[in-house]
């Protein structure tokens, strides 16, 4: 499991999640997005794409990090979402919370 | 199959990991869960049993184990898990979905375990819980 940080060239942050997002590294995750937007990062994509699964403790990192970064003026997005995790958005109401996008490619261009 | 997990968070993922290997594949009791369930249902309620079982049970004393017991049976798979804490009343905690919660960032894990599997059933102390997921 592992984060990868890419940016392009509007300055877009996209991260991608690579196996989950558990209790187990979800301060990995809040660690580098947060360093992104002390760095002045504004806009950010959470692609799910190779994800496997995401839970309680996930979720709610990305409530937080959502919250953190509105408050810089900025927005994150989420993107890749299979249908078990668009289930779990839905079921958590969470998808009332966020964009959710059906690719990065979406998301990158709702920006 | 059984597995004791120390009070520690960095073990959910390697202990699910563990248990969710036994059933990927073919063969019994590989072909009892379907490989969607287990990569998605099985993976995420154990994890958020065994986080719960760490943080709230046995609140992270390393002398402390998580005890997890996996029965399969024709029908079905039944994981226990279980923690040496006091134990809780699951009809105490507030539905994460309603309006005013949906934006906390705690409080899921109930839920999502509960939405995950077919049965959970909560031991009479509250410190034990069994999971299970019919065959399919």
């Amino acid at each position: 499991m592992s984060f990868s940080l890419t940016k392009d060239k509007r300055g877009v942050v996209v991260v991608g999640v690579d196996g989950q997002l558990i209790v187990g590294n979800r301060q990995e995750l809040k660690q580098k997005v947060l360093e992104s937007l002390d760095g002045g990062a504004k806009q950010f994509v959470i692609d799910f794409t190779r994800t496997g699964y995401i839970d309680s403790s996930g979720l709610g990192v990305l409530v937080s990090l959502s919250k953190k970064i509105r408050e810089q003026g900025g927005d994150l997005r989420l993107a890749g979402l299979n249908e078990d995790l668009q289930t779990l958005f839905e079921l958590t109401k969470l998808d009332t919370l966020f964009s959710i996008a059906k690719t990065p490619a979406e998301a990158l261009a709702a920006f | 199959m059984s597995l004791d997990v120390p009070s520690d968070l960095g073990y959910v993922g390697p202990a699910v990991e563990l248990i969710a290997d036994q059933f990927q594949g073919g063969g019994t009791p590989r072909a009892l869960l379907s490989p969607r369930r287990v990569r998605f249902n099985l993976r995420t309620a154990l994890a958020e049993a065994l986080a719960n079982a760490i943080a709230y049970g046995n609140r992270y004393d390393p002398h402390r184990l998580v005890r997890v017991r996996v029965e399969v049976s024709r029908d079905a798979v039944r994981i226990y898990v279980t923690d040496d804490g006091a134990g809780f009343d699951p009809a105490t905690v507030p539905d994460p979905t309603l309006p005013e919660r949906v934006e906390r960032e705690d409080g899921r894990g109930l839920f999502v375990l509960r939405s995950l599997v077919d049965h959970v059933v909560f031991s009479e102390r509250g410190n034990s819980v069994c999971l299970t997921l019919r065959a399919g």
